[in-house]
């Protein structure tokens, strides 16, 4: 397997008014080109931390993270990172909260043309086409989710990064974004990584699940191959065995060896 | 809608129907059943509808409106039959005289209304124009930069509550004359709002959208056109509204101390003739300009306002 994003023993401490709070300690991950890789584990085990890690929000006090190869050393458009509250610009419209992207990454070998053909295909892949002149506000969450998911996609980014990126969408919006989310990660075989507190969500997209154990200190406390073949269709997992199987193994991990402590 | 029409048909009560003791049939089913439904049911009656529709909620502002003026105008009247002050309709006629004819001149201290709202308007524009534009830049400084705002916040803290009218002595002495005097006392009261509110915009803009200006890369031009700027908007245009409702406050005070032509300087004109009717004539006009200009802002703020969405 190549090694495309390399997690090098990474720990992460925060230090606040002289408190010392250790989120993450030796992490290492490798995730090979085309990959979608989740983090899954309970809130506050640091798994969105270590997402920022990736997107370089935060840097690392031991450890190191590469990208092809090279050091990340702080944030890039390399990486399209998709927030869980879309973060749209409202004073933009949809088109122009993705073409902001698009102009930053290709601005300066593209013609304006060429540019915005970029910003109308990122849309149209995300279904979105017959919206791109609207404002945020005039669109539904799941909408301004998908714009999100244009503009981090219309950077061409050698990973893309979400950050539960449906957990504020019902559950219905959220599964058809899930469909959506597969057919165009098939389309472009990007590499993701996902944070998600959905085990379902985990199963049905990834192809590998990084389960954390609970902080302080988190680490990761097991891996989980997904091996169900793709394209999957969510009616015919239901009753997938290894479907189940694999869920069940992520509820285990979730609930008996990491029993959340009483909130 | 059924519940209440088969209570009203049926005045008996049906019988209950008897409890089972049995599982449910669908308890024995491996799969949970689904029962599908038919098409919705039909329409029934219309439902039926008010008669009597309440009058709109703009009619009963618009009446509320009319009878708090009406009480007003009684009111004044009621005062004005001990004598002292002039009738409503003194003040109309005297107000019909006077804007028949609004942009006379008689030499320099006798000039028609116009010219002297005018001037003042003129005074308030450019005190409050460099204001803008010392005061915005200033704003987002201090609101970008921790050190700045340490370093400003005693001075604004301590110059801010001073009268502006206190510093028309030291523009006098900086200027020897009158007009630069007073529309530097302009540029003194709205220069405090208009830091303060910029500043805090700048601070209070999202995290988020700082952090897509982080993980875009964007150029620190780009970040202040793209979301400083939009994103502070609101709050400067604040601190632009209460800037102007200020300086249209402090200007009729500073006109009555400078004198020259201004609706500041016609009052005390007015007061000096006793002409009673006038000064209320100006208080009249002076609060139709203020609310014009507070209504056109807080028009342009609509203008720019953007739902942060959900």
């Amino acid at each position: 397997m190549d090694k495309y994003l390399q997690i090098e023993h990474v720990g992460m401490t925060f230090e606040k008014r002289g408190v010392r709070f250790e989120a993450l300690r030796d992490i290492s991950l490798t995730v090979a080109q085309g990959e979608f890789v989740t983090l899954i584990g309970h809130s506050g085990c640091g798994k969105s931390t270590l997402l920022n890690l990736v997107a370089g929000l935060g840097r690392p006090t031991e450890g190191v993270l590469l990208l092809a190869n090279r050091e990340i050393g702080g944030p890039g458009p390399d990486r399209g990172v998709v927030f869980q509250n879309h973060s749209l610009l409202p004073w933009l419209t949809c088109a122009a909260n993705v073409h902001l992207a698009v102009e930053r990454v290709f601005g300066d070998t593209e013609s304006k043309l060429q540019l915005a053909a970029r910003t109308k295909k990122a849309l149209a892949l995300v279904g979105l086409a017959h919206a791109a002149d609207k404002h945020p506000e005039e669109i539904s969450g799941g909408m301004k989710q998908r714009v999100g998911i244009a503009r981090a996609l219309a950077m061409e980014p050698k990973v893309l990064l979400m950050d539960e990126p449906f957990g504020a969408l019902d559950a219905l919006t959220r599964a058809h974004l899930q469909d959506e989310l597969m057919g165009i990660v098939a389309t472009t075989g990007s590499t993701v990584v996902m944070v998600t507190h959905d085990v379902d969500e985990a199963v049905l997209l990834s192809d590998r699940i990084v389960m954390m154990t609970n902080g302080p200190a988190a680490t990761i406390g097991a891996v989980l191959e997904v091996d169900l073949p793709k394209p999957r269709e969510r009616l015919a997992m239901a009753t997938h065995p290894r479907y189940i199987e694999c869920r069940r193994a992520v509820l285990e991990f979730l609930y008996e060896k990491q029993q959340r402590k009483a909130a | 809608m059924s519940a209440i029409a088969s209570s009203v048909e049926s005045p008996v009560p049906e019988p209950e129907a008897p409890r089972r003791v049995v599982a449910h049939p669908s308890a024995l089913q491996a799969r949970p059943r689904v029962t599908e439904m038919a098409a919705p049911p039909a329409k029934g009656a219309a439902p039926v509808t008010a008669t009597r529709k309440p009058p709109p909620e703009w009619l009963a502002r618009a009446f509320a409106m009319a009878v708090g003026l009406a009480v007003f105008v009684a009111l004044w009247a009621f005062v004005s039959s001990f004598g002292r002050l002039p009738t409503p309709a003194a003040t109309f006629k005297a107000a019909v005289a006077i804007f028949s004819d609004p942009f006379y001149r008689n030499g320099p201290n006798d000039q028609g209304i116009g010219w002297n709202i005018l001037t003042s308007l003129g005074r308030v524009a450019l005190g409050f124009g460099a204001a803008a534009l010392v005061g915005i830049p200033l704003g987002f400084m201090i609101g970008r930069f921790r050190f700045l705002s340490d370093m400003a916040a005693p001075v604004i803290a301590l110059l801010k509550p001073v009268s502006p009218l206190a510093w028309l002595p030291i523009g006098l002495l900086v200027f020897k004359a009158a007009n630069p005097a007073a529309i530097y006392v302009i540029f003194v009261c709205s220069l405090w709002p208009m830091i303060v509110n910029t500043a805090v915009g700048v601070r209070q803009v999202p995290q988020d959208y700082l952090n897509v200006a982080r993980v875009l890369n964007l150029s620190e031009w780009k970040i202040f056109t793209k979301i400083l700027f939009p994103a502070v908007l609101p709050y400067m245009l604040t601190g632009v509204r209460l800037s102007i409702g200020v300086a249209w406050l402090v200007i009729v005070a500073a006109e009555m101390l400078t004198g020259g032509v201004g609706i500041g300087f016609w009052v005390w004109d007015e007061w000096n003739n006793l002409k009673v009717e006038h000064i209320l004539i100006a208080i009249f006009v002076i609060g139709l300009v203020g609310l014009t200009l507070e209504q056109l802002l807080v028009f342009v703020a609509k203008r720019f306002s953007y739902g942060t969405g959900a």
